[in-house]
Formats: structure tokens, sequence, C-alpha cells
């Protein structure tokens, strides 16, 4: 069967080769910090589990501190110079968009097909499945007609890698500590602070204190995950349903769609926005949340707006 | 109270600019502390909730694949296609764009695209290659598609019943003793789906509207 073992094992394999290109790059002057940075990725998809949570512990603190100490390099990147890509595109014409719908077609094909296989494919992993067999299957493809070097779409991909470093983590990160938060018991203290700081019996003093926490929460953890389970305790359920009998099926929607404009927001929101404007080569790291805030204001307005108006009739 | 100093040092982290990777470790040591627990179970508890997540990070196996089709002239393809339809601008290809992934990501195809995907690969270079700037340098036109892309996908997954914040609503409300069917919860994605596209769209043509005025502009 299909499932997280295999995709991780997928997973393991490519940053290990991410790792060994690095380490036997002389054009990266800090291909050692490169290759150990993402080996020990490669490490933690391939034997993560035979880590232990403690030895997985202290794998975080190893990759947390070669990225600290500035250890992740870039590669002089050989490929193809930009003239040779133009000719190239007028000799292969439009099919050269086909290896690159494979991935989307395997994606769409697969959510929709795979839930009727539970045998072949893990039912809860169907989507990262079908990602994971459409990249094999965009490589074959790839290797007969392109007829690459065995190491070319990994040189390749490693130099995308490297112009994306640390941030690649930081979501995973971010996810570890909304753990150790929740052991810390975090969400109960601001959930006590927030309930003084309300005047009592307004509604739109609850529904902005409820909104607006979201925001700012989401863009502290850079997820809207880690801030909803924090606000609907604090506020949403003792003030907003429980107060002043609204929809919970409103509050906790809109709720959540107002953390995910906090999301466009942060630059802790990482595969949103840093890792975005890394792949597009910027100059500027937050390119992409000023391009998207206007956008994300205007709808925080609206949110806010609709949970008042719709939540309470 | 002192268990929100691990709140205070993302942000404090942050303005000093430390590696994020180090100030996040260092809120989890911290309030780990402050909640009174000993450094040892902080390392563990880290290490396996990094361990129970590695999923997020699997999403770029996808990189060999992009990074070879570009090395073979996919984003000039992308280019030239575009360059040749008439009556393409940025707002209206971006516009299109954001429909696309929205209703995608409705029907809970939400990795068919992304910035890894198709933003790098084709929808950048196409916006790029219509906008038609003067200045190499100016870099607005590809942070607009990252951005779409962005909308695009937040303010659609969530009309999709089975998505993973859908059930992590749905886990939470139980805990309170309010249950809900996810489809109560996704209806309610809708308005600010819509709301979303309309903003967003507006402004696109705005975008639009801006460069036509640039271009006009005598030198």
């Amino acid at each position: 069967m299909i499932g997280l073992p295999f995709i991780y094992a997928i997973a393991g394999a490519t940053f290990a080769a991410y790792a060994l290109i690095n380490l036997f790059d002389r054009t990266n002057r800090k291909r050692v910090g490169s290759a150990a940075f993402w080996g020990l990725i490669a490490l933690s998809f391939i034997a993560g589990n035979r880590l232990g949570d403690f030895g997985n512990g202290l794998l975080v603190i190893a990759l947390a501190t070669i990225a600290g100490l500035g250890g992740i390099g870039r590669s002089g990147g050989a490929t193809t110079t930009p003239e040779e890509r133009r000719s190239e595109a007028v000799r292969r014409g439009n099919r050269l968009f086909l290896p690159a719908l494979i991935i989307p077609g395997a994606a769409l094909i697969g959510t929709l097909a795979f839930r009727h296989f539970p045998t072949l494919v893990d039912p809860k992993q169907v989507t990262l499945a079908s990602l994971t067999l459409g990249v094999l299957i965009a490589l074959v493809a790839m290797f007969l007609w392109l007829r690459p070097t065995p190491l070319a779409p990994y040189r390749e991909g490693r130099r995308l890698m490297d112009s994306i470093g640390w941030a690649a983590l930081l979501p995973q990160m971010l996810a570890s500590l909304g753990a150790v938060f929740a052991l810390a018991g975090v969400g109960k203290v601001v959930g006590g602070i927030a309930a003084q700081a309300i005047p009592s019996g307004s509604l739109i003093g609850a529904a902005l204190a409820y909104g607006l926490g979201m925001v700012l929460f989401t863009m502290i953890m850079g997820n809207a995950f880690a801030a909803f389970p924090v606000m609907i305790a604090a506020i949403g359920v003792p003030l907003l349903i429980q107060g002043h009998h609204g929809d919970p099926a409103i509050v906790a929607a809109v709720g959540m769609l107002t953390g995910f404009c906090g999301t466009m927001m942060t630059p802790m929101a990482a595969n949103f926005n840093l890792v975005p404007a890394a792949l597009l080569d910027l100059r500027d790291r937050y390119g992409v949340i000023r391009a998207q805030a206007p956008t994300a204001l205007l709808l925080l307005m609206v949110n806010i707006g609709l949970l008042y108006y719709l939540g309470f009739r | 109270m002192l268990v929100l100093s691990g709140i205070a040092i993302i942000a404090l982290g942050f303005m000093l600019r430390f590696n994020p990777l180090l100030v996040v470790l260092a809120s989890a040591l911290v309030t780990g502390l402050a909640a009174g627990l000993d450094p040892h179970a902080i390392i563990a508890a880290f290490g396996k909730a990094f361990n129970d997540n590695r999923y997020v990070t699997v999403i770029y196996i996808v990189l060999p694949v992009i990074g070879l089709l570009e090395r073979h002239g996919l984003q000039e393809r992308a280019r030239t296609v575009i360059a040749g339809l008439r009556g393409a601008t940025v707002g209206r290809l971006l516009i299109v764009y954001l429909l696309f992934r929205q209703v995608t990501a409705a029907l809970g195809l939400t990795s068919i695209a992304g910035p890894a995907q198709t933003v790098r690969p084709l929808i950048a270079p196409m916006a790029d290659a219509v906008a038609d700037l003067d200045d190499p340098e100016d870099e607005r036109i590809k942070a607009m598609a990252a951005a779409t892309d962005n909308v695009g996908l937040l303010f659609g997954e969530d009309i999709f019943i089975a998505v993973s914040s859908i059930l992590l609503m749905k886990g939470i409300l139980e805990g309170f003793g309010i249950d809900l069917q996810p489809f109560a919860l996704s209806v309610w994605a809708i308005p600010t789906a819509i709301a979303a596209f309309l903003i967003h769209s507006a402004r696109l043509l705005l975008l639009d509207r801006r460069l036509r005025r640039e271009r006009d502009r005598p030198v």
C-alpha cells in the first residue's frame, strides 16, 4: 500500500540527493553546511520513526544551529544559459508543457480516484500519494524524452532548493512550536487576558477582539491553525457562542478565514510568503506580502463585518 | 503569565533579525521552562511534533521536475505562448488564474497548483511577458502572481468539506460539546470566497490600468 512510509522514502532520497550534490560542489563555499542541513532532513524522512522523540529533538537543534550560524550556502548553479533555453523552447514547442502538467494531472486524478482503492493507497494520504506518484511519472517521462544525465534533475532541483534555503523548514518548525505551546497551556493564559480586556456585554468588542486576535496570533505563529484553538477557547465559545448566542458554524468558519488574512501578512507563514519570493528570485523578501497586504486588509474588514451581521441573527 | 514569554521571543527575535529557526527553538525552550517542564521533556516534545509534521516538507520533491523543465526552456515557452494571445493583460490573466485556483481548491484539489508547481514555471513568466515592462528589475508582476496564488488557495480551500482546517474546527468545537457537520462550516466559507475574488480582481484591474498609464507616459 502506498502511504506515508513510501512518500517519506521518496522525500528522503530527494533530500539526500540535494545533500550529496552540495557536498561535492566546489562552487558552494559552504558546501559542508549545506550538505549537513539537507542531509539531516533526509535522515528525518528516512529514519525519523527510529530516532525516538529526544533524538528527533536533537536533530532539530542541529538543523536550527546550522541555519542560525549561516551555514547554508548557495551553489554557482551550472545550468543552461538564457539563449540555450530560448532556442530549445522554440525547438520543443508546446510539448514542453506536457511534463509540467503531469504533476497537477496526477494530483487531480489521484485525489478523485484513489479514494475508491483503499487497499492500494492509504485513504488518509491520497493527496500526498498522488503528488508523489505524479513526480515519479513526470521524472520517468522526462528521462525518456529529454534524455538528461541521471543527476541533471537533482542538480536543477538542488539549485531551486538552495535558493529557498532554511525557509523551507520554518512551517514544520512552527507546527512543532504549536505543540509545545499547547503543552504549556499558552491558549488558556491568552484567553484569560482577552476575557479581562473586553468590556463585558459588548458584542462588537468581542467580535473585534476575536477577529483581530485571530489575525495577530496567526501572524506570530505563522499559521491560522495554531491561532484558532487559542482564540475559539478564549473568546469564540465563551463570549460569542455562549454569551451572545452566535451561530457556531459562522463564528468558527469566518474566524478561521479571518486568520487567513493574517497568513498573508506575516513572514512567519514562510510557505506562503518567503518561499514564493525565493522561488521567484525576488530581491525583496517581503515582495509577496506587500503585493497581497491590501487584499488581506480589505478582506479582514469584510470578514469582521460578515461575522457581526450574519453570526448573531 | 510567564508562558507568554515565548510569544515575546518570537516577536523580538524577528525584529532583531535572528534566524527564525533558532528563534522558534528558543521560544519553545523558554515557553516549556516557564510552564515548569524540564529541558529533556521539552526537546522530546518538540522532536515528536517535528517528526509528526514531516508531511509539511514533502512538497520539495517537485523541484527536480520543475528545475529540469526550466533547464529545457519551459519558462521561455510560457512567455512565447502568452505573448501570442491577443487582448491578454496581466490583470485578465491573473483573474482567470485566481478563479481556477479558487474553484479547484474548493473541490479539494489544493496541490494541483502552487508556487513551485505553477507560479514559478508558468504563471509568473506569463504575467511578466504580458506586462512587457521596460525595467527588468521591476518585481511587481512576479510578486502579484505569487500573491494571486495565495489568495486563490486560502479563500477557496475552506469550501471543500474534507480540508484540514474544516476538520480542525469540527474537532475543536466537539471538545466544547458543539457538534457540527463539516458542510455547515464549509458553506460559510463561500461569502468570504466571493469577497476575496471581487476584491483581488478589482486590484488586478487597477494594476492593469496603472501599467497602461505608465506605458502611455511619454519618456
